[in-house]
């Protein structure tokens, strides 16, 4: 649906798009994560055409649009901070974008109804933006965004203001939106859980490069880069005479036997979450501590400042590059 | 009660003694009479009013109506690309763009506004350079015309239109052009639709600055438009000074004042949207 191709930007002598080419499947819900700075609203922006990439090419479905500006482009943008129009209804808000291309009446009226109804903004089209809480102007800016049936539909942080408890619930209506909607979903985030909530496939990015495209499977199991393997999940790192590897808490096991365990440390701290338990244990061999995630069925007392064995199958460990 | 409500206090007290003390002279004048010495004395009379339904003063009435408003259209029209190019231009440019609209203030208005005549007078530089150039073949009668009174009021009183509408143009979240384009509209439509909307209590301030200073100003008509021109203020000017007959330049006054909120209010009235009404009615 999307080809990027040889993707590069550069401001002002600065690189902050290293090449990039990155094929993006019909339907796909794909994220791209990394912290802020990464690049990766501006690769969104270049494909939404806000930004002309200084070499490469942006293929939309069959066709090169690099040069074409955002609206003469067959995809839409939800914005950070939505930019909604504040003189402007819901209702008229949403028909914005119909009214610009020329659609009939009857046929907006009809695309109105279906986005709002798929939003749950049907009792509030007559409002005004600065009469809506947060969650509800969110929600216009996806049906603004929606009625114009894109091919693809960008998403810039969308979630991004809106507190824990409301971006919960907003992660799961977008992931059914975009099942029910069957459109291609490019999705900018710098929370990895979310990104591993909502993505089909997820683009790890770090100072202006990919890091690791994978599944979030992939992307848990098997990180590629020192950087994957922290960003995403908690990870502890070991270095062995080959390079460094990954073992992930929750395949660390604590022994109250410190012979002939693989390391020994003692606990720091005990931290009960309900479902999970995490001990922290400073390591004998190695300056550096390991977090151990232990499920509900662990039910032994765990002491601060207690000495206990940590071992692993070698299965668990993942070998990581730079 | 909000301690920061006191320092209202001042204002109040200034605007009640020298705006609203004075607005009620007026009013009580409007309704008195003159003795042969033009002291105002009583009884009450309403000779001020009839006074004013002369065909004199009701065509000067009607001229002073139309000048002020062309001056705020042709204000408007030369302001907005100004204070649009303005408020999109880089900080740099933004900084001098204002120092130049501001800095003909830093004139005496009398100077600037005898520099036009300068200019306008049958041997003014106009007019050589015209002949000189054998466009015309005699001088043009240009100072003394209404003509000169408009030009005179629309250029000093452009800033009053361009700065309102640059503040709102500049305040205005250039996202919100981002969106437009993205759900396809032109730059000419996301000018129409999201730009001027967001421009408009910009318009409208300045607009009502312009109108309002414009039917007010006599000294540009006396400097410009010679003894043909004459508007409401030069009467009112002359009523109080030369002719000593407050009680009708009373009257005057008071009938324009009327008049003016009367279009001022007609005015926000046909630009308010309802989009202004629910943020009224919430707040």
């Amino acid at each position: 649906m999307i080809d990027l191709v040889q993707v590069e930007k550069h401001f002002d002598g600065q690189i902050v798009v290293h090449p990039l080419s990155l094929n993006i499947e019909e339907g796909e819900f794909l994220t791209l994560l990394g912290p802020s700075g990464c690049g990766k609203t501006t690769i969104l922006r270049m494909i939404a055409g806000f930004e002309q990439p200084t070499h490469g090419d942006v293929v939309l479905a069959g066709q090169n649009v690099t040069k074409l500006p955002p609206n003469q482009r067959d995809l839409n943008l939800v914005f950070q901070h939505y930019a909604l129009f504040p003189h402007m209804t819901v209702e008229e808000n949403i028909a914005f974008g119909l009214k610009m291309k020329k659609i009939p009446k009857d046929e907006q009226k009809k695309r109105i109804e279906e986005a709002v109804a798929m939003t749950q903004l049907t009792a509030l089209t007559s409002r005004y933006p600065h009469q809506l809480s947060g969650g509800q102007q969110q929600r216009v800016a996806i049906a603004r965004a929606i009625a114009n049936k894109p091919k693809v539909l960008l998403l810039d942080e969308p979630l991004g203001a809106l507190d824990l408890q409301l971006r919960k619930n907003l992660q799961s209506e977008l992931k059914h939106l975009q099942r029910s909607l069957g459109i291609t979903f490019v999705y900018v985030t710098h929370d990895q859980e979310e990104a591993m909530m909502l993505s089909d496939r997820i683009v790890i990015m770090n100072g202006g490069r990919v890091e690791q495209v994978g599944t979030p499977r992939e992307i848990y199991a098997t990180p590629k880069t020192l950087f994957a393997a922290t960003f995403v999940g908690e990870n502890n790192i070991f270095s062995s005479s080959e390079g460094l590897f990954a073992v992930r808490p929750e395949k660390l096991r604590p022994a109250r036997e410190t012979e002939g365990a693989r390391v020994t440390g003692v606990i720091q701290d005990v931290l009960y979450l309900g479902n999970v338990h995490k001990l922290t244990v400073q390591l004998d061999q190695e300056p550096m501590s390991v977090t151990i995630a232990l499920d509900f069925t662990d039910e032994r007392p765990w002491q601060i400042g207690e000495r206990i064995g940590v071992n692993w199958s070698p299965k668990d460990e993942v070998v990581i590059g730079a | 009660m909000n301690k920061s409500k006191f320092l209202m206090v001042p204002v109040l007290l200034w605007a009640a003694l020298f705006l609203l003390v004075p607005m009620l002279i007026v009013v009580v004048v409007s309704f008195l009479s003159r003795d042969t010495l033009g002291n105002v004395v009583f009884p009450f009379s309403l000779t001020g009013y009839k006074t004013f339904f002369d065909s004199l003063y009701l065509g000067i009435y009607w001229d002073t109506l139309v000048l002020s408003v062309a001056t705020t259209v042709i204000c408007l029209l030369v302001s907005y690309p100004l204070a649009y190019y303005i408020a999109n231009a880089t900080p740099r440019i933004q900084t001098w763009g204002l120092i130049l609209i501001t800095i003909p203030f830093w004139i005496n208005f009398l100077i600037r506004t005898y520099a036009w005549v300068l200019l306008l007078r049958t041997q003014g530089i106009v007019n050589s350079l015209l002949l000189h150039f054998g466009w015309i073949h005699e001088p043009m009668q240009m100072l003394y015309t209404k003509g000169a009174v408009l030009l005179g009021m629309v250029y000093n009183f452009i800033p009053f239109m361009v700065l309102p509408i640059y503040v709102a143009l500049e305040q205005m979240d250039k996202r919100l052009l981002d969106a437009a384009s993205d759900l396809g509209a032109t730059r000419w439509k996301a000018f129409r639709h999201i730009t001027l909307p967001q421009s408009k209590s910009g318009i409208m301030t300045g607009c009502v600055l312009v109108f309002v200073s414009t039917s007010g100003m006599f000294v540009v008509t006396d400097i410009l438009g010679g003894a043909k021109s004459m508007m409401i203020s030069n009467i009112i000017q002359s009523q109080y000074l030369g002719a000593r007959n407050w009680p009708f330049g009373s009257a005057l006054s008071i009938i324009f004042v009327i008049t003016s909120l009367i279009l001022i209010l007609l005015f926000n009235r046909a630009m308010q949207s309802r989009a202004d009404r629910a943020k009224e009615g919430t707040t």
